[in-house]
């Protein structure tokens, strides 16, 4: 139904966008000028046209729901129930009209539930009438309004300002959007479970804490030691640790190497092959962890006589290592290009080798960068999930050792809420806790490390 | 006192070659990661691609399958066909006892009876009479065929007896077990049986969700990257709608799956497991990386062009919208193929929405629930069965195929149609 209405509407936008011109070409046969090319007359009725059914579409969605619920509800007021009841009733009503229900059909939610459907078939055609009606007023108007003299261009290029600048606001909103999502179960999660319990707690274990009935809800001694969240982030820093180990050395000497050494021969092949690493989804490298890296790193440890887990966090951490290698690579391949070249030739002016020249003035003077481009991968090595998820354990043990298994935030969050989740529980409010905290971590990270670019390259433009 | 200098020179000439040997390693070991890893997808995968039936004489008894004279469309369609399906793999073996037989019938898919029936609806004349037909083999067999299936193992570890080995064997050796390409891997959906499992469901469910990521994600894009580039005052809001869009890139995907729950699911109540919140998801994450795309290739267009439009007489909107968004269009198109690679690639925020329920029917819409090709591999390589295996090596070939074809699309109209200016 919304579908066809909102068709028409563009039709209905095109038709004026017709007629606008056309009386612009009329105004123009009668050989007085025009103060704006004649599609201008057209976009300026195309506009008359979207704005009242664009404010209308969106104070019915707002609006409506709220209503209806308000005139459904109407019927049980004075009886005493609670809220909630009335939201449960409510959504009764709803399932039943669309034909989902399933349990007793009482008859006072029969009445309700045909109350609905006819008060939504109402809004409904009263919705088409209002918004047909006022398209036609408000492009009426504007057609009479419109003649060789008016200013069509201004407003129109006015209202495409405002598009764009709303689009703009896409970024903000977004982030806002996180923030709101996180911050309110965040928040419940911390009434129930002290912040300190979270942040100094050395046992993590959430399924203690699916195992309970309704009544004893809030009942705080229940979770006490269940929600320590220490053994989760150190195993979150140490597999990002192992990985950075990895990925430092292999992707910095590459980058190096790409910049000071390759032939533009290896340089064109060699580079988009390395990219290719940061291409392949992650899913895949959590596949190739769980299958093949962590049972040969499992059959390396029992030939030497060393018990090592299948699901290591050395396994998941080097294959994580892997992905993060082109990103240093390619970064600090940019960074050590755009130190000026009088600062190389200085220094082999003074009979320094090439590695020397790199070592101790290209190095030093690149530096910023450099840790820019690792902060950004130690960021992108703590959000990384599937990786994780797949090849490493999903029981947070508080341990250093690499060849154990250890859990991640990451791996936390995908735990806990897979499959069906209830929202209110504080199991669930712990995912979003650690993603709060998931999140922060990686906004400074990001912030510092793209202060850190930006500084950089200011520096030598 | 010379000798001492040279001593030195030699060192420091042999620390340069160290250096030297340091990058090329670090190159070598990249690219040696990027080879196995490749080589071992391919040569676990390739097999799958490869399906193994049984021939198997089945006698289409008018009697068995409760079948009356010259029986109409309708009655074939009705028919009973899992007697005949059952003799007809118990006749295998004429000596079998009842568990025998059992066994004998879970050689083939439970889907035999279904292949048994079309093959006599495509030609009823059938009845009554023998005929060898097509059996898709149990995965566990069809990994046997592979090679993919340790025979050596003690008998109770393995999935298949010695006994359905020995028929198994027998059948080979009369050559009444062929392999030929598997075209279900591409027609069906997800299914729990190995040898029935195909990509179709999560493959439009990749399709939908890509869909509706580059509706929502394209238009809002440029619009913002025209806006910032070409239209924005140089203050402090502007200022921080870049930084937002700067650190929005690097936020870790899965949280952006907490915002599709939080929000889209809690909040705007939108269908769970659809790839519609799944591609609404992809669009929040896909923004910025087009945004910055597009905005590079704006700020590529020499300010010559504007300055032309501008001294003819053109509005600033109408030089952008004319001029300058036009001539940035390959470098945005280009951008937004690559942002949209990358979401194709996305696993985690699809899990937090939903998008792992199993799902066997191919879904016609983005409201209908899908999973999507990354979501399926995880969900094939978490089970433990062993055919699913190279399913999944399988699976991450056709994405990975997609993935490059996508890239090589982007590469193209960059080189194709962009304009170099200097």
């Amino acid at each position: 139904m919304n579908l066809i209405l909102f068709t028409f509407i563009v039709l209905l936008g095109f038709t004026s966008y017709y007629f606008g011109r056309k009386k612009a070409y009329t105004i123009q046969s009668t050989k007085k000028r025009l103060t704006a090319l004649p599609q201008f007359y057209g976009y300026y009725l195309a506009i008359w046209c979207a704005i009242p059914a664009f404010i209308i579409f969106s104070l019915w969605a707002i609006f409506e729901p709220t209503i209806v619920k308000l005139l459904v509800l109407s019927d049980y007021s004075n009886q005493g129930y609670l809220d909630d009841e009335l939201n449960l009733i409510y959504e009764k009503t709803k399932a039943l009209s669309r034909g989902q229900f399933t349990g007793e059909i009482t008859p006072f939610i029969e009445a309700s539930a045909e109350k609905y459907l006819s008060l939504r078939s109402i809004a409904q055609s009263s919705k088409v009438v209002i918004v047909l009606s006022a398209i036609i007023a408000s492009v009426a108007y504007a057609y009479k309004r419109i003649s060789s003299n008016s200013r069509t261009r201004e407003p129109v290029e006015k209202f495409l300002n405002a598009v764009l600048f709303t689009a703009s606001l896409a970024a903000i909103l977004t982030t806002v959007g996180i923030v709101f999502s996180l911050i309110f179960q965040t928040i419940d999660f911390f009434k129930v479970i002290p912040l300190f319990d979270f942040v100094f707690g050395t046992h993590w274990y959430p399924a203690k804490a699916f195992v309970r009935d309704s009544s004893e809800a809030l009942d705080p001694s229940m979770y006490s030691d269940t929600f320590g969240a220490v053994p989760i982030f150190a195993g979150t820093f140490f597999i990002a640790f192992i990985a950075m180990c990895v990925a430092i050395p292999i992707g910095l000497m590459s980058g190096i190497y790409l910049a000071e050494y390759a032939s533009s021969k290896v340089r064109q092949y060699a580079k988009p092959l390395i990219e290719i690493l940061a291409g392949i989804p992650t899913v895949v490298y959590g596949f190739f962890a769980a299958l093949t890296v962590g049972p040969f790193l499992k059959e390396l440890g029992t030939s030497m006589g060393l018990e090592v887990s299948a699901e290591s966090a050395l396994a998941a951490g080097g294959v994580m290592g892997i992905m993060i290698i082109p990103f240093i690579s390619s970064l600090s391949d940019d960074v050590i290009t755009s130190v000026p070249q009088s600062l190389r030739d200085g220094s082999y002016a003074m009979g320094a080798t090439k590695s020397e020249t790199i070592k101790r003035v290209i190095f030093p003077a690149a530096l910023p960068g450099i840790v820019g481009s690792i902060l950004l991968g130690v960021s992108r090595a703590i959000g990384e999930t599937m990786i994780v998820v797949m090849a490493s354990g999903l029981a947070a043990n508080l341990t250093l050792n690499p060849l154990e298994s250890t859990s991640t935030i990451t791996a936390q969050i995908v735990v806990i809420l897979i499959g069906d989740q209830a929202f209110g529980d504080p199991k669930t409010q712990a995912a979003f806790a650690l993603g709060m905290s998931l999140f922060l971590v990686t906004l400074c990270l990001n912030i510092v490390a793209l202060r850190v670019v930006k500084k950089y390259r200011e520096k030598y433009e | 006192m010379n000798k001492n200098k040279e001593q030195l020179l030699n060192k420091r000439y042999k620390a340069e070659q160290r250096f030297r040997l340091y990058g090329q390693s670090a190159i070598f070991m990249a690219l040696l990661f990027l080879t196995i890893f490749i080589f071992k997808i391919f040569s676990t995968g390739y097999s799958a691609f490869q399906k193994t039936w049984l021939i198997v004489p089945v006698t289409f008894d008018a009697e068995l399958m409760m079948l009356e004279q010259n029986p109409s469309k309708e009655d074939i369609q009705d028919a009973d066909y899992y007697d005949i399906a059952l003799k007809s793999m118990a006749d295998l073996d004429l000596n079998a006892n009842e568990d025998q037989e059992n066994e004998l019938k879970r050689m083939v898919s439970y889907f035999f009876e279904k292949e048994i029936k079309n093959e006599l609806l495509n030609d009823p004349s059938l009845i009554g009479k023998t005929k060898e037909v097509y059996l898709t083999a149990s995965d566990d067999l069809d990994q046997v065929f592979k090679g993919n299936y340790p025979r050596d193992l003690p008998e109770d570890q393995r999935r298949v007896s010695d006994y359905q080995l020995k028929i198994f064997d027998q059948l080979v050796a009369n050559s009444k077990v062929e392999s030929k390409f598997n075209i279900s891997f591409f027609t069906n959906a997800d299914s729990r049986e190995a040898e029935l499992a195909g990509i179709a469901s999560s493959f439009m469910g990749s399709i939908f969700s890509i869909l509706v990521c580059l509706m929502i994600a394209f238009p809002v894009a440029v619009l913002a990257a025209i806006y910032l580039e070409e239209f924005a005052p140089k203050n402090r809001f502007t200022d921080f709608i870049e930084v937002n869009i700067n650190n929005l890139a690097a936020v870790p995907s899965i949280v952006f799956g907490l915002l599709g729950l939080g929000v889209l699911l809690a909040i705007f109540q939108l269908p769970r497991s659809t790839p519609l919140v799944g591609g609404i998801t992809l669009s929040l994450m896909t923004l910025p990386t087009i945004i910055i795309a597009a905005r590079a290739s704006l700020k590529a267009v020499p300010p010559s062009i504007r300055e032309a439009a501008l001294a003819m007489g053109a509005s600033r909107m109408q030089t952008t919208m004319h001029h300058t968004v036009p001539l940035s269009m390959p470098g945005t198109l280009s951008g937004t193929i690559i942002g949209l690679a990358q979401a194709l690639g996305e696993t985690a925020p699809l899990i937090l929405i939903g998008m792992v329920a199993f799902v066997n029917t191919i879904p016609g819409s983005p409201m209908d629930p899908a999973a999507s090709l990354p979501v399926q591999i995880y969900i094939w390589a978490e089970s433990a069965e062993r055919g699913f295996v190279e399913k999944v090596s399988a699976c991450i070939m056709v994405l990975l195929g997609f993935l490059i074809t996508m890239n090589l699309f982007a590469q193209i109209i960059r080189h194709k149609f962009e304009k170099k200016w200097s």
